[in-house]
């Protein structure tokens, strides 16, 4: 099997440009997603039986949780990947992701907390799901502050590659142990963050937030990515005839 | 002419050196537990001198009291190595570095995590915990221990000769570890009302196991990372 | 459905609009973040390009 593909991709000017070329094909229909999964969620699906049209504040709440653990499984990835195969752009990808994923994590928590307000009476409650995002988010915290840390590039990738993928192997792990002290103080009932019945005509709204979200993701990916592609760069040549253009 | 060392002879020349490097410095050896006891007597402060009370949050005080006690131990784990240069030589020396640091970490729980572990009993008396319960604080402590000492392994040495490192540290292991407080506190718990903390007791074990089985390829990979 | 009543959101607007804020807000952020960031690394390599030339 012929590689050389591959790692022509992976070459940083190359990268470089098809990341510029990529970015508004991920960008517009992004925009366009999240318009239609606006309007789908706010205006055409009907108001929940139980919730009324509080129930609305899913559509930004579970694609955001979604994507939180999305991104950080995308993250590890190319954390284990760059660390493996030693491929700057992997760690490119990585660092880039790292704060896209901590601010979905932090919307998930701050519409979960929004959300409960009207359905528990509280700002705050201990619920499985809404826990499991917190401690997600001090993971996040954890990568971020570890790459700022340390100073030479090359040690801050490699290091904020291992602590990515121990996180990861991890994350089952406390997703199980929340879930199950969840579970003691409350006997038979599972709080589902007042997730309701789906019917069919309040999904697609779901779905189509969904990928609008991972369409955004991936155009600002592109962007970041140019970004610390150009911070990483020590040769020059390519650099001079690209940024001269 | 030099006999090359054995991989297991490396192992238990590198327990025992820490080891006795340790308790040359008694007064280092004894501040996790100080640090233990000291935190451990803050709920009775903040909360209510009532055993009865205190008896309902045991579990989890001796857990958080432990878990701080053991992060302020971890500091210790590289640091005079890394400062001294011992750290460059176990790198170059070619004797298995996931072996090492295996060795490492049980040095330091012996150091550390033990004898937070036996202090436990009187502490968790303290805090109104039934007699019945103590082999369970003891057994949910040393599994906890041992788990903290695996995780903040991988966070010091990744977290190496930097400014501010300690803070850092406790910012990584503290997400890491919140799994092994649930169990390990509730364990402590179940205990205290009585029923068997069997299950609680075995997913510890399980974790630890894991913890020991993984962890000493990411703190060889760590260290290899921080000291290049 | 008339304005107010899409406004009031059954009683929920309070909370719904606030989140959706939210989204948004973040959504332009993270647009407007990475742009600045792109910008940023531009000018220093371009900066680092120019000091380069005139060493060598």
């Amino acid at each position: 099997m012929d590689w050389t593909w591959l790692h022509k991709l992976a070459s940083p000017p190359h990268a470089y440009r098809i990341a510029a070329l990529l970015a508004p094909w991920f960008g517009w229909p992004a925009f366009l997603l999240i318009v239609v999964g606006l309007f789908g969620g706010l205006v055409l699906a009907p108001a929940d039986y139980q919730q009324g049209d509080g129930f609305r504040i899913l559509y930004v709440h579970a694609p955001s949780a979604w994507m939180s653990m999305f991104i950080y499984a995308t993250m590890a990835t190319a954390a284990a990947i760059g660390l493996i195969w030693r491929i700057k752009l992997a760690h490119g990808v990585a660092a880039a992701s790292a704060p896209v994923g901590a601010w979905f994590t932090f919307l998930a928590l701050a519409t979960g907390s929004i959300w409960g307000k009207p359905m528990w009476g509280t700002w705050w409650v201990w619920d499985a799901r809404l826990t499991s995002e917190l401690i997600l988010l001090f993971l996040y915290f954890g990568l971020i502050a570890l790459r700022t840390s340390i100073e030479d590039r090359e040690r801050a990738d490699r290091a904020t590659a291992v602590l990515a993928i121990v996180g990861v192997v991890n994350l089952p792990i406390i997703h199980y142990s929340v879930y199950w002290w969840n579970t003691l103080h409350q006997g038979a009932t599972i709080t589902k963050l007042g997730k309701p019945s789906i019917s069919g005509d309040m999904l697609w709204p779901l779905l189509v937030m969904l990928a609008g979200f991972t369409l955004y993701y991936l155009a600002v990916l592109m962007t970041r990515l140019r970004a610390e592609i150009l911070r990483r760069e020590r040769d020059a040549s390519w650099l001079r005839t690209e940024l001269a253009a | 002419m030099t006999a090359r060392t054995g991989a297991i002879d490396a192992v238990w020349l590198m327990y025992r050196r820490d080891l006795v490097l340790a308790f040359r410095h008694w007064d280092q050896l004894a501040q996790p537990v100080v640090f233990f006891a000291m935190v451990t007597t803050l709920f009775p402060l903040a909360l209510s001198p009532e055993l009865g009370e205190l008896r309902q949050l045991a579990g989890g005080a001796l857990w958080v009291a432990a878990l701080l006690a053991a992060l302020l131990g971890l500091e210790f784990l590289f640091r005079a190595d890394h400062a001294d240069g011992t750290l460059e030589q176990l790198l170059l020396s070619g004797q298995p570095l996931t072996l090492l640091s295996i060795a490492k970490g049980v040095a330091h729980w012996t150091i550390c995590g033990l004898p937070l572990v036996l202090v436990s009993p009187l502490l968790a008396i303290s805090l109104g915990v039934p007699a019945e319960a103590l082999r369970t604080v003891m057994l949910s402590l040393a599994l906890g221990t041992g788990i903290l000492s695996a995780l903040g392994a991988i966070g010091a040495a990744l977290t190496l000769g930097l400014r501010r490192g300690s803070v850092l540290l406790s910012l990584l292991v503290l997400p890491l570890a919140m799994p092994a407080l649930i169990f390990g506190a509730r364990g402590i718990d179940m205990a205290i009302l009585g029923d068997s903390a069997r299950g609680p007791l075995l997913l510890l074990a399980s974790m630890l196991v894991l913890a020991l089985t993984l962890a000493p390829f990411a703190v060889a990979a760590a260290l290899r990372i921080s000291a290049e | 459905m008339n304005l107010t009543e899409f406004l009031a959101m059954g009683g929920y607007g309070a909370f719904v609009w606030p989140c959706f804020g939210l989204l948004v807000a973040v959504l332009i952020w993270n647009v407007v973040a990475a742009r600045r960031l792109h910008a940023d690394a531009r000018r220093q390599a371009l900066r680092r390009l120019a000091a380069g030339q005139e060493r060598s």
